[in-house]
């Protein structure tokens, strides 16, 4: 009962009470069965909001820390090791903010297979808030591929027509990369003598050589999920084939699992191979928001082009973490929010459409705005959050993201803030360029297409703005008033550039 | 007593204003609409009188925090109003004139969304102008370059969705992307202005660890002095922020494809306000500036080169808004020049009062638009629709919308100046305050316009810019030019349309906002007279670096002797014998080709589509189609990888496994791939677990061996 208790376990593992309960529902009772998940993903949601009033902000270590030795085998000890920081509350948050809203999206959207649907989706709910409050690297790895397995369903059986082909590569794809961390794994564990990431960072003393190549293995694993370019070919497959929640739970929250991972791992255990690999990781993510940004451009079809905006995104958040600087570090956290929320929320808007249109080609949509103004309106505000308007959230992000990188002290070059941010232009090529193709412009022949089928296109329901407002909300927060925030994750990321300040005096 | 608290007013009320129409407005008349949103913009202009009294009181810059933004480290930013004589000055423009025009565009959006059948977006251009006004309040009152970037592209926003306002439309109503091909490309245009903006931020953050006014310019001497190739630097990548926003050479395309937009969204900020947001940067930037002479330089003379680039693109142009935007942008250069020079005061004078003539100027030209709206409409009708428009029923609207798709098809174009003449007698106010507006635009005696240009000139014929001196007398030449050519073809000689002749005199909500502005236009000039220097000596509590400047008798003659040739000249080739319907520019057949190249813009457009934009596509397309998709997804992926491993685990696994027979273990799970493999030799199906099998091997290999070892 303890165990159970602590906060942190039962945030992590309630949505299992919620699988128990699905399992005694008959399936065929779809709305007892969506009530259900939804229910448990709200208490959820309402469990991290109590962990977040019993987390002490100014403290930039462990919190709420759970910790029981779990396999103690061959001088090996693997333990149960939760604790939240700075590094990972809002994630935490954002993963049990976001599961609910998914939930609410799929309730007309998905209407086969409901019961296994929502299964999946809890226990990946489960998965996803493990990996980011494991402390331990043993834990970390099992949650870490055990969100491989819902995710791999949720596309596979309820995703497009190239469903089967998208899952397999997107689990192939990130399995490669984690077998590399696994062996990194155990090289620490045995080497070290702990899998406690802590411990580790205490222990240090592991060689600039060998640090690098284990930093090498750990950002295998890290840079697929992420994606960063060029390793970004499983994405858009994924994106394209995923139903509605999965695609806002993969931009959502799992491409975050390799940017948390950056991070928490990268950052924290192995600091001079991470001073030496900066230049390296920046000017991928430099290539990834230009190239992410021009790709997004030329796309054909709506999701494909939120996919690949990700890319892009995910890009200015490798350049902030990787300037190691405040700046940098802590604009980088927030637009993993950012892009949480907002791709999130694009993720959702185009479900809305492509619920009632069947399909996400521009060219048979146009003047949309004038059909569906209350959609319209709200897909422009995504958009622009997306693109970085000031006074939203995206701009908070980007602006302290390249402020960061440009007078990175490690990256020691203007040059690279100074390309990204020609990505700040080209998004507002991709992005106008989607809400003009969509929105403005003569009428589209999907409206007469649908009106054919004897209903016209209807604006936003009840439903799918109580889904989408919440976002907005935050997006509005997050672009006017930062700070708090800003607050939560300060304390951890100054711990962590201190010890950024050691290394690289270490290295001199 | 002194008002300063009031400061985040300016902002709050016009958001009060949107939120307002925006909950409440679907309930509301479109009269109380207009009146909320004319209200809060009212009130934004009462606070901004209160806090210009407040600084007559107490002249030294105020700062009101209203809550923490961003701090990380030494970024310290805050939500921050800046009350001083510079941005008082800008907040009185901006919601005085705003005010004006929301009064006016209650009279003019009534007709427009008639004429155009949706009622509904009555409401929406009042959010729009509402927010516009906030987010100029942000610009120009924030206190720190952050701020002033918050509301320098939340203006951009606003342009963008304004001159998208009829979006599905072209100008003449046709079903069209051209409308919002102009708000994508203007805001498209404004982005590549703030990246400069953007980089000048980050430049100066790392150099002064601040973006707050103060506190860089505290320091700007200092570091000027150590280092002046980065303050020279930061002010180069700032104008082009300048040059994106206030439409100057190379960004300037955006602007004359933003007269899209409904006429009021053209006079408030394309012409009075917002475009003018560049100028207001340079001056608040005015202690960068001055330490860097070869960066002022530039400035002056990308003013300089683009107010007679664009004057001469105003001579070829026949729609009656495109000529008041090319004027607009080469006014913005004239002041973009002054303040390059320097001569801050002066570029600040020549901004408020173009922010009157050619306010006004627009809004007549909205008044002659709409006048032959009706001219047309009346035609085509038989009934007249205004002066007092009445709400069409439901059946009507249906069947007028049918008609009146079936009129636009035959394009009549309301803004053609070759359909008007004859005009200042069905439309005799408008023609007076039109009237007042070119004089004052053609710099004219005693018109505003002709204080504040003439202060310019004088600057820089005694600052020793004798270049920017001579580019900007020849500019002013073409502006009375093309003021003169306007007011023959709009006015006088006989009707070249039926509609024309048939235009109709706006109604008082129209009329009055116009002659109040008229009235500014002839008497703004006393805002800074030559010894009296009121304006000069108001800015100098906030811009250090104002010298009054003086009147030169000599450039004032040239200048205003060149203006009436200008007009004379005009008189000669459109009033003495006034264009007749059909019938070609008397320039063009004299000048041919050089009229051809005015009238097509110098075909800047058409070069930037052929150098960028369409390279631009081409190069997405490429890394999009082949770069991404062909080569690397489909052949590197699928080919390379997937090929080869499928190769690999079939050779490797059925070879070795099965036939030396290394374990039986091996063995069995070999030959459960082959079949795998062979009974789903697709890519999908044999992939996947032979790949786990790999896996499996190892791990459990190098499991054993760190164990055994």
């Amino acid at each position: 009962m303890e165990f159970i208790l602590q906060p942190l376990t039962l945030m992590t593992f309630f949505p299992l009470l919620g699988v128990l309960v699905l399992l005694f529902i008959p399936g065929d009772k779809k709305n007892a069965l969506r009530w259900t998940a939804l229910i448990a993903s709200l208490i959820t949601f309402l469990i991290s909001i109590w962990v977040l009033t019993m987390f002490n902000a100014s403290n930039p270590d462990l919190q709420l820390v759970a910790k029981y030795n779990w396999i103690t085998v061959a001088g090996w000890n693997i333990q149960y090791y939760l604790g939240i920081d700075g590094l990972s509350i809002l994630l935490v948050l954002l993963t049990t903010f976001l599961s609910p809203i998914s939930i609410l999206s799929t309730w007309t959207a998905v209407e086969e297979r409901v019961k296994e649907f929502l299964l999946f989706f809890l226990l990946l709910e489960v998965g996803m808030t493990g990996v980011f409050l494991a402390q331990d690297l043993f834990l970390f790895y099992i949650f870490w591929e055990f969100t491989l397995v819902p995710m791999y369903f949720l596309i596979g059986i309820w995703g497009g027509p190239r469903r089967i082909y998208a899952a397999l590569k997107f689990f192939l794809y990130t399995m490669a990369g984690s077998i590399l961390m696994l062996l990194a794994i155990l090289w620490l564990g045995i080497y070290q003598g702990t899998f406690s990431v802590p411990d580790l960072i205490a222990k240090g003393g592991i060689d600039p050589h060998t640090q690098l190549w284990l930093f090498i293995a750990f950002a295998a694993a890290f840079a697929i999920k992420v994606p960063m370019w060029p390793l970004h070919s499983w994405l858009p497959d994924a994106h394209v084939e995923a139903p509605t929640a999965g695609s806002v739970i993969l931009a959502g929250v799992l491409l975050k699992m390799g940017t948390y991972g950056f991070l928490r791992f990268n950052l924290t255990l192995f600091p001079q191979a991470a001073v030496q690999a900066a230049p390296v990781i920046a000017v991928l993510a430099v290539i990834g928001i230009i190239y992410g940004a021009a790709v997004s451009y030329a796309q054909a079809d709506i999701k494909k082009l939120v996919a690949y905006s990700s890319v892009s995104h995910l890009g200015f958040v490798m350049l902030g973490l990787f300037a190691l600087n405040p700046q940098g570090i802590q604009g980088g956290i927030l637009q993993m929010i950012n892009h949480g929320l907002s791709t999130g929320a694009l993720f959702l808007l185009v479900g809305m459409i492509y619920e009632q249109t069947h399909t996400r080609e521009f060219k048979v949509y146009g003047g949309l705005w004038k059909v569906t103004p209350i959609f319209g309106t709200i897909f422009l505000i995504v958009s622009l959050s997306s693109m970085g308007l000031p006074g939203l959230n995206g701009f908070v992000g980007e602006f302290t993201i390249l402020l960061g990188a440009f007078g990175s002290t490690v990256l020691n070059s203007p040059w690279y803030a100074g390309f990204a941010a020609l990505g700040v232009i080209m998004a507002a090529v991709y992005i106008l360029y989607m809400f003009q193709k969509m929105f403005m412009g003569p009428e589209g022949s999907i409206v007469e297409e649908v009106r054919k089928h004897g209903h016209a296109l209807r604006d936003l329901n009840w439903r799918e703005i109580v889904t989408i407002v919440p976002l907005l909300i935050f997006i509005f927060w997050i672009g006017l008033y930062p700070a708090p925030f800003f607050h939560l994750m300060a304390p951890s990321v100054d711990k962590l550039t201190a010890a950024f300040q050691a290394a690289a005096l270490a290295m001199r | 007593m002194t008002f300063f608290y009031l400061a985040p007013w300016i902002v709050f009320f016009p958001v009060i204003g949107l939120l307002v129409n925006i909950i409440f407005g679907g309930r509301f008349s479109e009269k109380v609409i207009g009146m909320a949103a004319s209200l809060a913009s009212g009130l934004a202009f009462v606070v901004s009188v209160l806090l210009a009294y407040s600084l007559t009181q107490h002249p030294e810059a105020v700062r009101w925090t209203i809550g923490e933004w961003i701090h990380i480290g030494t970024l310290q930013l805050d939500w921050t109003f800046r009350v001083d004589t510079l941005s008082t000055t800008m907040m009185l423009v901006v919601s005085g004139v705003g005010t004006l025009i929301h009064i006016y565009a209650i009279g003019y959006m009534r007709e427009d969304v008639r004429f155009k059948n949706d009622l509904k977006r009555f409401r929406r251009f009042f959010v729009f102008l509402n927010l516009f006004i906030a987010a100029m309040m942000i610009l120009v009152g924030g206190d720190s370059y952050l701020m002033l970037f918050v509301g320098w592209e939340g203006v951009g926003l606003c342009s963008f969705l304004l001159i998208g306002f009829w979006y599905e439309m072209d100008t003449l109503g046709r079903p069209s992307w051209a409308n919002s091909n102009a708000a994508k490309k203007a805001m498209i245009a404004n982005r590549i202005g703030d990246f400069g903006f953007l980089i000048a931020s980050f430049l100066m953050f790392w150099a002064f660890h601040s973006l707050q006014f103060d506190q860089v310019f505290q320091q700007a001497p200092a570091i000027a002095a150590s280092n002046p190739g980065l303050i020279t630097a930061i002010t180069l990548f700032l104008l082009l922020g300048v040059t994106g926003k206030s439409a100057q050479i190379p960004l300037f395309v955006w602007l004359p494809d933003a007269m899209a937009g409904p006429t009021p969204v053209s006079a408030l900020i394309h012409a009075a306000t917002m475009v003018t947001a560049g100028v207001y940067l340079v001056t608040r930037s005015a202690a960068l500036y001055v330490t860097v002479p070869a960066a002022q330089f530039i400035v002056a003379m990308v003013g300089a080169l683009t107010a007679l680039f664009a004057a001469t693109i105003a001579v070829g142009q026949y729609d009656i808004k495109k000529v008041l935007a090319y004027s607009t942008i080469s006014q913005l250069g004239f002041m973009v020049a002054g303040v390059g020079m320097g001569a801050f005061a002066a570029g600040m004078f020549h901004l408020i009062t173009h922010a009157f003539f050619k306010g006004l100027l627009f809004l007549s030209a909205g008044s002659v638009i709409l006048g032959m709206e009706r001219g047309h409409h009346h035609l085509a009708h038989h009934s007249p629709l205004s002066p007092h428009p009445r709400p069409l029923s439901q059946g009507e609207r249906g069947e007028g919308a049918r008609e009146d798709a079936g009129h636009r098809e035959e394009a009549f174009d309301p803004g053609d100046m070759r359909n008007m003449g004859g005009l200042r007698k069905t439309m005799p106010v408008t023609f007076w305050v039109y009237l007042t507006g070119a004089l004052a635009l053609a710099g004219v005696f005693p018109f505003a316009g002709f204080w504040s240009k003439d202060e310019i000139l004088a600057n820089a014929f005694s600052g020793g810019f004798s270049a920017v001196y001579w580019l900007l007398t020849i500019a002013a030449f073409f502006t009375a030019f093309y003021m003169g050519r306007q007011i023959w073809m709009v006015f006088f000689g006989k009707p070249r349309h039926e509609a024309a002749a048939k235009a109709e005199e706006s109604p008082k909500v129209i009329t009055i906002p116009l002659m109040v502005l008229a009235a500014l236009s002839v008497v703004g000039g006393a805002l800074n007279l030559p010894g009296v220097e009121t304006l000069t000596k108001w800015l100098e509590h906030t811009v250090e670096f104002i010298e009054p400047g003086e009147f030169v008798m000599s450039v004032a003659l040239t200048s205003t002797a060149l203006a009436l040739i200008a007009i004379f000249i005009s008189w000669l080739l459109y009033g003495r014998e006034p264009l007749k319907a059909g019938e070609a520019d008397p320039l063009k057949k004299m000048f041919g080709p050089i009229f051809t190249g005015m009238e097509r813009k110098w075909f800047v457009d058409e070069g930037y589509k052929a150098l960028f934009i369409d390279r631009y596509v081409d190069i997405t397309r490429f890394t999009a189609d082949v770069i991404d998709w062909k080569f690397w997804h489909d052949w590197f992926h699928e080919k390379v990888i997937a090929g080869a491993y499928n190769w690999l685990s079939n050779v490797m696994l059925n070879r070795y496994a099965d036939q030396r027979g290394i374990d039986a273990f091996f063995n069995g799970l070999g030959e459960w791939t082959k079949n795998a493999a062979a009974g789903l030799r697709r890519f999908q199906n044999g992939f996947v677990r032979s790949y786990a099998l790999f896996v499996l091997i190892g791990v459990v290999a190098i499991l054993g061996y760190l164990l055994l070892k």
